[in-house]
């Protein structure tokens, strides 16, 4: 029978993964399990279940945190299905259900993490007030407000050696005391959460797990520069965070933490949502202004910095989201603790968005300094599939790629930055063997070009002439002299472009190019592409023996280049075969192979270029 | 609200609801991309003459909605499909294929390359820049659903799914 629990806590993980993987319903399944077995009706308001944001270990979602008496137990992989028997012999058998607890895996993930930013997040009900407070919430707003001075505040932040966690780094006292230096009148703060980064998604988990703190740390930097407005830019592609956002607002506004004479100190601010429209340039600071006035999001020269002239041309902050949200907790404990976190320049922690071919994908918080070997092989668990590691991108379409060689550099501003990388948003993704450096910068390129605003001239036709080259180089269809022509563009580019779209446009080029040169070489001289991805220097065959005949690649084949009946090996035509690969992809029996393509070794396509 | 299918001409309870959307941001500065958005969620998409209208009403340039409509990759000027498919196209979820999955289903939506809806309007592919959810890729979205760790087999599982639903024949395989 159920033994002595007096309180029972159930926490399923609710991020964009969780609910995906059956989150909801899994959460439902609880409620109805806890009510048959009387347990809820038992300990009553002890009894609690609630959703909760990322908890980091997305790869092994549902993940559910079962806390009876303040000792946690967590499961993976929770199917609906699964509830029952966790409820009769865990929570009512007092025996927790070791098949699906969480492995040793899942401990070395979290061990060397240190969580600051993603402290709440994976803990408390994102949609309830009361559990930010309960947990210190709205503790640092209470305290400023209480009798600290706007000038104290920022002297604390510039202690705390905080730097933006955009990307770029700039130390955020300093962004605080110059906006609060400017002549009074109205000022503006606004939450940059336009995470156009592909690959990156430590924003929306933040927004998503705890958006109290982001308002928190807004209301703070409000209080410290003079600001009556505030502003969260946020893209219309994470609805989810949208609609917690908006509930946020609603309660914090309740419990007078945002509106008018907030807490009965006189001091007015109120936050507005204002959705981004699907444009990456919009997270440069002086475009997303632009933005957010209602023009085409076009970046502007500075100066003026948005510090001095930013919206509707008064004095702007522009923080990032994880920027923002590490506000309460320097607060809340103090610049000296924050500052003992990090290197000598880069101090605190940084969220990282672990994915690509590693093995626990996931969002993970880890304090500057550590090293990349550690984060990829220890918190990651190296290469998934046991593959070969090859790089791991780091800063989306403005980073670049860091070989394996160099995975021991500490990571910290500086030290990216030598590298050809930059800190970015966080996004590290992982790439294998499998992955061509060619194919990697040219997936940027395209993407680079695609999102230059076509205001200046070195952005808008230099990231397509980049593109076009790399497209050459990538079917086999490179000039000798391209890569210094490659070299050269990507100077010109840097230097001559206009905002830092375009002045970052060619890292991904550029640190290929350095670390990864012999690959460009290959595809080349011998027209061939070493990691064997690029679709137009392969072929793709069937192997007889390891053919099932399932049609699984017929299916997928969007030229009906493969024939052979049912349970029957079947064929490439390969006068049909477009080589798009999605025959290689669906195979669960390995049976299409993929090889470098004879023909153009030195026959028929060099010719070609020759003539 | 959505109302697909050929052009939405003004009239009605249509010029009813602009009213309404220029109404609330009359007295707001720089409201064109919120207008607009609001446009395209009743519209589904932004019809030409809703722009002439709401030009009008907020005393501004239609040039200045076209130029703003234009920019963002957000804004569509043609109706859209039924089911709405969105294929991610992040960096996690193109190193592990999404490519291959557009071309996959521009071939069993009957897409052709280049173009976004499908003549019988019944499908809409597009592709997003990032959805955020990369440690699940590739990932596709249909009709807000996410689906994550999906391949050419299920996707193509996915559509033929969603055809029977719509007409009551060619149902799924699985």
């Amino acid at each position: 029978m159920e033994n002595k629990v007096e309180k029972i806590e159930i926490k399923v993980c609710m991020g964009p993964v969780g609910i995906t993987a059956g989150g909801p319903a899994v959460l439902d399944a609880f409620g109805a399990e806890l009510e048959r077995a009387g347990v809820s009706a038992r300990l009553e308001k002890n009894c609690t279940r609630h959703k909760v944001g990322c908890k980091g270990f997305c790869s092994r979602d549902v993940l559910v945190d079962v806390v009876m008496d303040g000792r946690r137990t967590t499961y993976q992989y929770v199917k609906p299905h699964m509830v029952a028997r966790i409820v009769r012999e865990h929570i009512m058998g007092g025996v927790p259900v070791a098949d699906w607890e969480v492995n040793e895996d899942y401990r070395t993930f979290h061990d060397r993490q240190v969580k600051v930013v993603l402290s709440d997040c994976g803990e408390i009900d994102p949609e309830e007030i009361g559990a930010y407070i309960e947990a210190g919430g709205y503790e640092a707003v209470r305290r400023v407000l209480a009798g600290i001075t706007p000038e104290e505040v920022i002297e604390e932040v510039k202690r705390s050696g905080l730097r933006g966690r955009g990307g770029a780094g700039f130390p955020t006292g300093l962004k605080w005391e110059a906006a609060r230096k400017q002549p009074p009148g109205l000022k503006y703060i606004i939450c940059n959460a336009d995470e156009g980064d592909p690959g990156a998604f430590m924003d929306r988990a933040v927004l998503e797990g705890n958006p109290h703190s982001v308002l928190e740390g807004m209301i703070v930097a409000a209080y410290a520069i003079g600001a009556e407005e505030g502003y969260v830019y946020i893209r219309a592609e994470y609805p989810l965070a949208v609609e917690r956002l908006k509930k946020a607002i609603g309660q914090a506004r309740e419990k007078s933490f945002l509106g008018k004479d907030i807490m009965g100190t006189g001091l007015n601010f109120d936050i507005k949502i204002k959705l981004g429209a699907g444009a990456f340039v919009c997270g440069e600071e002086t475009a997303l202004i632009a933005s957010i006035e209602g023009q085409r999001g076009m970046p502007r020269a500075k100066p003026p910095f948005p510090v001095a002239g930013g919206l509707w041309g008064r004095p702007t902050v522009i923080n990032n989201v994880e920027t923002l949200a590490n506000i309460p907790y320097i607060i809340r404990r103090g610049a000296d603790w924050f500052s003992s976190m990090g290197t000598e320049r880069s101090k605190g922690t940084k969220v990282f968005a672990l994915t690509g071919k590693i093995r626990n994908t996931g969002l993970i918080e880890v304090p500057m300094g550590m090293s990349m070997r550690e984060i990829i092989f220890s918190i990651g668990g190296g290469i998934e599939g046991g593959k070969k590691f090859k790089a791991v991108q780091m800063g989306g379409p403005s980073g670049g790629c860091i070989p394996e060689h160099l995975l021991d550099v500490k990571v910290c501003y500086e030290n990216l930055m030598k590298l050809g990388a930059i800190m970015g948003s966080g996004g590290m993704i992982v790439l294998d063997e499998d992955d061509c450096m060619v194919e990697v910068a040219k997936y940027f390129l395209n993407f680079t070009q695609m999102e230059s605003c076509g205001k200046c001239v070195p952005c808008r036709i230099g990231t397509k002439r980049l593109y076009e080259i790399l497209d050459r180089i990538s079917k086999g269809e490179g000039k000798e002299d391209d890569l210094t022509l490659l070299e050269r563009l990507s100077r010109d580019v840097k230097l001559a472009s206009l905002c830092g779209l375009g002045q970052t446009a060619p890292n991904p080029v550029l640190s290929t190019l350095q670390y990864f040169k012999s690959e460009f070489e290959a595809h080349i001289q011998e027209k061939k592409c070493p990691a064997k991805a690029c679709k137009a220097l392969s072929v793709f065959r069937i192997r007889k023996d390891l053919c099932k005949g399932c049609g699984a690649c017929m299916r997928a084949c969007p030229v009906a280049a493969i024939s052979g009946r049912q349970k029957e090996p079947h064929a490439i035509n390969r006068g049909i075969c477009i080589k798009c690969g999605g025959c290689f992809d669906v195979c669960k029996f390995g049976a299409v192979r993929k090889g470098k393509d004879q023909k153009n070794g030195k026959g028929k396509k060099r010719k070609l270029i020759s003539t | 609200m959505q109302k697909t299918g050929k052009q939405e001409k003004l009239g009605g309870a249509d010029v009813g609801e602009l009213e309404d959307i220029c109404a609330r941001h009359r007295k707001e500065k720089g409201a064109v991309i919120s207008i607009l958005q609001e446009i395209q969620d009743v519209f589904g998409y932004i019809p030409e003459d809703c722009i002439n209208f709401v030009a009008a009403r907020m005393e501004l340039p239609a040039s200045h909605f076209y130029g703003v409509a234009t920019f963002y990759s957000q804004f569509h000027f043609s109706p859209r499909g039924k089911n709405i498919i969105t294929v991610c196209c992040g960096t996690a979820c193109h190193v592990k294929g999404s490519e291959n999955l557009i071309s996959v289903l521009g071939r069993e939506l009957g897409i052709p390359e280049g173009r976004e809806t499908s003549a019988d309007q019944n499908f809409t592919l597009e592709k997003v820049n990032c959805v955020g959810a990369c440690s699940i890729a590739p990932v596709i979205i249909i009709n807000r659903t996410v689906h994550g760790k999906t391949n050419a087999d299920t996707v193509a599982k996915e559509v033929k799914r969603l055809r029977g639903a719509k007409d009551g024949k060619q149902g799924g395989k699985d």
